[in-house]
């Protein structure tokens, strides 16, 4: 019945896929854009049906100090494998730290709800496999948008597929508990993304190429731990073309942005 | 010994010459302020007024803005901010049509900054020591959003040195640089529609009604 289901959906998705093709920018980033855009829609339909109603009764119901010790809870978990990440990016010290944390939280901590290591300063990172590919060099590749999950590229699906191959909670068992506990753990994302998606809403002319551009210069500075190069800037000053009299910083911006990633080619719809 | 009169208006203009050299005073500070000094001031002066003012906490957005208008906005450079944000097309809009631009990107901002403080809820911030030497003239500010369970939200301030102090023209979010996340909108609605359209596209955005005020506390 449930592969019935997906079934149906898939077929319905590409349709609407296709349906969707009309309205591309020929983005080269991108150029899976009228699939991705349908994807878009659906998730977001999913989202102000489901997502987002569900997000908010969970935040209005729980105070906020409950909500922390979910949030925590899983990020506990997840600081397991974020060290083993950590640890065949080449960075063993960054890897005992998540483990470290993994051991006082989930004792002193009590299972984790309390992040008493970011309280004694050990610091959370964030690593998925997708980032371990990204520092072995692999490119983002076409950006993706999945049903459900959202924003992806080709390089981060391939890293999901091993994200939730490993993931404690998915694999846990008994399937009661297991389910319980992916739904929390999805709700409880959202609802930390309450603020996030409403501000994505206000500040966005096209919401979807903002949320493509935000997960890509994210994901970018996610593989450089933060501080991405940024070349462009060590350029000497006397290769930038004298133009109109701007303040010099634009010069410099302008280079900047068009440089390392360029975004938008005008080839047309 | 002068008549009354005139030994009044003298105090008056002494005082006002007074007055005035401590205002400019004010204004010296801050240009002489070292660029990461002046985003900790900043940050914590609005985030201490956003904690304490009982009319925002009660979700006056109207509030919000002018304090951010007053607070915030002289020290960011909305020409740069925008120029850079316009990109390749930049030159090829005329003196009005930047100046409308200018004006309806910062309005878009503030706006989004106003809903940006009112999600704030007692983070704690961790300003970091700037890096940079003395002669630089563009440097950018390190500050993180500490909250428990999760990594740290890094914040970067790219700031350059002008003439009335350091001012900010890009501001990085967990590496999402605003202006290079619009370049890219404002670059397809360009193609599509010219300069004028993205002034009208941008106009109908700030026309918008604003998000149910104070959303996140019902």
């Amino acid at each position: 019945m449930t592969m019935r289901w997906a079934r149906k959906l898939l077929v319905a998705m590409l349709l609407s896929g296709a349906a969707g093709c009309a309205t591309t920018n020929g983005d080269p980033r991108d150029p899976l854009e009228g699939f991705n855009r349908a994807m878009f829609s659906f998730n977001d339909g999913f989202d102000e049906a489901i997502g987002k109603p569900v997000a908010t009764a969970y935040r209005d119901v729980l105070p906020a100090q409950v909500r922390t010790w979910v949030r925590n809870f899983f990020a506990n978990i997840a600081d397991l494998w974020i060290g083993a990440n950590n640890l065949v990016q080449g960075k063993p010290l960054d890897a005992v730290t998540d483990w470290a944390r993994f051991g006082f939280n989930t004792t002193l901590g009590l299972f984790g709800i309390n992040d008493v290591a970011s309280e004694m300063g050990i610091e959370k990172h964030d690593e998925d496999f997708g980032q371990t590919f990204g520092r072995w060099g692999a490119g983002d590749g076409p950006y993706v948008v999945w049903p459900f999950l959202g924003s992806s590229s080709v390089r981060d699906s391939a890293g999901l597929v091993l994200d939730i191959h490993f993931d404690p909670v998915v694999n846990h068992d008994p399937k009661g508990v297991r389910y319980s506990m992916v739904v929390l753990r999805a709700i409880g994302r959202r609802a930390d993304l309450l603020d996030a998606s409403r501000i994505l809403e206000e500040a966005a002319l096209d919401k979807y190429v903002f949320q493509r551009d935000a997960y890509l210069q994210r994901r970018r500075s996610l593989v450089h731990d933060g501080n991405p190069p940024r070349a462009a800037r060590e350029l000497p000053r006397a290769e930038a073309p004298e133009t109109a009299p701007l303040p010099r910083a634009i010069d410099t911006a302008v280079r900047l942005l068009e440089e390392p990633a360029p975004g938008a080619v005008s080839s047309g719809g | 010994m002068l008549p009354k009169p005139l030994r009044l208006a003298t105090a008056a203009a002494t005082a006002a010459i007074v007055l005035a050299g401590a205002l400019r005073a004010h204004d010296a500070r801050a240009q002489g302020m070292a660029p990461d000094a002046l985003v900790k001031n900043v940050t914590l002066e609005v985030v201490d007024i956003i904690r304490t003012d009982k009319d925002i906490q009660a979700g006056d957005r109207k509030k919000v803005i002018a304090l951010i208008e007053s607070k915030v906005l002289p020290h960011f450079n909305f020409q740069t901010m925008t120029a850079t944000a316009v990109g390749r097309n930049w030159d090829k809009a005329g003196a009005a049509q930047k100046a409308r631009l200018m004006d309806e990107f910062k309005t878009l901002l503030v706006r989004t900054y106003a809903s940006s403080l009112a999600a704030y809820s007692g983070q704690k911030f961790e300003f970091r020591p700037l890096r940079a030497k003395p002669t630089d003239t563009d440097v950018t500010v390190n500050v993180r959003i500490l909250q428990s369970g999760t990594q740290p939200v890094q914040i970067d301030y790219d700031m350059e040195k002008r003439p009335a102090g350091w001012q900010v023209w890009d501001v990085r979010v967990g590496g999402i640089s605003l202006v290079a996340n619009y370049r890219t909108e404002f670059d397809n609605v360009v193609r599509e529609s010219g300069i004028d359209g993205l002034i009208l596209a941008l106009q109908r955005k700030n026309s918008e009604r604003a998000p149910v005020a104070g959303a996140n506390k019902k």
